[in-house]
């Protein structure tokens, strides 16, 4: 059995977007504030701070999860994926993203990283999921901004461009 | 917000984490998915000395079938259970309900036994343990114990859990429960239910539970297939649930729900043409 102390600092042991991480933090600190923080990934947003809002949405071993009801001992050896990874080493947007900014999916932009990692995993795992599937998803967050339809929208045609059935040039950032 | 400081305990058994509730007591919580637990820490409605975090412990990863109860012990994530081949046949009720469960983004983590654990009175699965007359199995150090859903749940958030126990599992009737039905109301699919209701076919008529109208789930047998004795039962027990005005939504437009609702899962399910 491992008792880490409140006071002190443990270690913890995980992938981040393919990297390892062997970091140090307290038994308190969330995962949210640990990638914001520690690692310096700021893309992560954090809104509400208990779990409604879904602004720090990542993936975590291939399902989403709230990074502010997760706390950073949990994810020991897990693989952590956040929307830092969604854009390629050049720093062009992935088909997700791309598709989010041709179709204006996104104003203030405060909800999107976490909506992008919900949708990462949905297409992960369902390469064909339909509308309804994707509004299910979109339920677990609030966007102030947009209404929602370019959201659904964008999604649609990333879903139709990830199986292959059409072709966009990607964007650059 | 963040939560105040604790020890984080990584128990590698389930007589690990006994021990330590054991010495700890009220001190103590058990962490499982967190999805109900981290926003208490997080707002400091909880303030435990201790987390013990048992999502690790195969022993407490399983679903089985056994002497007609569908047993789901407590490391098993909602996720998991909606995957669950056999759920279809053998837990119609909860393929129903637990789409409206939180969102998928919650139900990834968060546990089946943690939903009963902390005793939301407009959360789905407790709710639904009770409609099926479904059983909690309570672990300590000392003992195991088994009570039934109506008598386990004594208030909001609160249960009949001793401070030296934990819940190992809980047990739904199977099979027997093709015939039930679920409907929900709330702002926005999977937040809090203004009021879900679920039905289940019984040997002597039907068995109606409510959520998010009292403090805790409640459940009522009607026996009458007569639409007038029916319609003054439901009003009985929309009015015995003593709902209250709150931000979301008013008493009466609760007691509507109940009646409104209530009256179509009953149809639904017995296929009386009241």
């Amino acid at each position: 059995m491992a008792r880490m102390s409140a006071e002190r600092r443990h270690r913890v042991r995980f992938m981040l977007n393919g990297e390892a991480i062997d970091r140090v933090c307290e038994p308190r600190m969330l995962l949210a504030d640990f990638i914001r923080h520690e690692i310096g990934a700021t893309g992560t947003h954090v809104g509400c701070e208990h779990g409604v809002c879904g602004a720090c949405t990542v993936n975590i071993d291939g399902w989403p999860a709230r990074a502010c009801l997760t706390l950073t001992l949990q994810v020991e050896g897990c693989e952590v994926r956040t929307v830092e990874k969604l854009a390629d080493k050049d720093g062009r947007l992935g088909v997700l993203q791309s598709a989010f900014r041709r179709h204006h999916a996104l104003q203030c932009g405060f909800c999107t990283a976490g909506i992008l990692m919900s949708l990462d995993a949905l297409f992960a795992r369902h390469a064909n999921a339909d509308e309804t599937e994707i509004r299910d998803v979109l339920a677990g967050h609030l966007c102030r901004c947009t209404g929602y339809a370019p959201i659904v929208k964008a999604a649609l045609e990333a879903g139709a461009e990830l199986k292959g059935e059409i072709n966009r040039e990607a964007i650059d950032v | 917000m963040k939560p105040a400081a604790f020890d984080y305990v990584r128990a590698e058994s389930l007589d690990e984490a006994l021990d330590v509730l054991r010495h700890e007591g009220g001190n103590a919580r058990i962490l499982a998915g967190g999805q109900s637990l981290m926003p208490m820490l997080n707002m400091r409605l909880a303030k435990p000395r201790v987390l013990i975090v048992i999502m690790r412990l195969e022993e407490l990863r399983k679903i089985e079938v056994r002497q007609g109860k569908v047993v789901i012990a407590a490391s098993v994530r909602q996720a998991e259970l909606l995957e669950w081949p056999l759920l279809g046949r053998e837990l119609k009720l909860l393929s129903l309900a637990l789409p409206w469960t939180g969102h998928v983004q919650t139900r990834s983590r968060g546990t089946i036994c943690g939903s009963i654990a902390h005793a939301d009175p407009s959360a789905e699965i407790p709710m639904t343990l009770l409609a099926l007359d479904g059983t909690i199995v309570l672990r300590s150090a000392r003992m195991r114990r088994r009570i039934a859903a109506r008598d386990f749940f004594l208030g909001m958030m609160a249960t009949d859990r001793r401070d030296d126990e934990m819940i190992e599992a809980v047990e739904f009737p199977a099979g027997c429960n093709g015939r039930c039905a679920f409907r929900e109301v709330a702002r926005r699919h999977g937040d809090f239910a203004i009021v879900a209701c679920a039905a289940v076919a019984t040997a002597r008529g039907v068995r109606l539970a409510v959520g998010g109208v009292s403090d805790v789930p409640v459940a009522r047998e009607f026996e009458s297939p007569e639409s007038n004795a029916l319609d003054d039962a439901l009003n009985a027990f929309a009015w015995d649930l003593d709902a209250r005005d709150d931000l979301h939504a008013t008493a009466r437009y609760r007691r509507d729900l109940v009646r409104i609702i209530g009256r179509e899962l009953i149809m639904e399910v017995t296929g009386w043409h009241a």
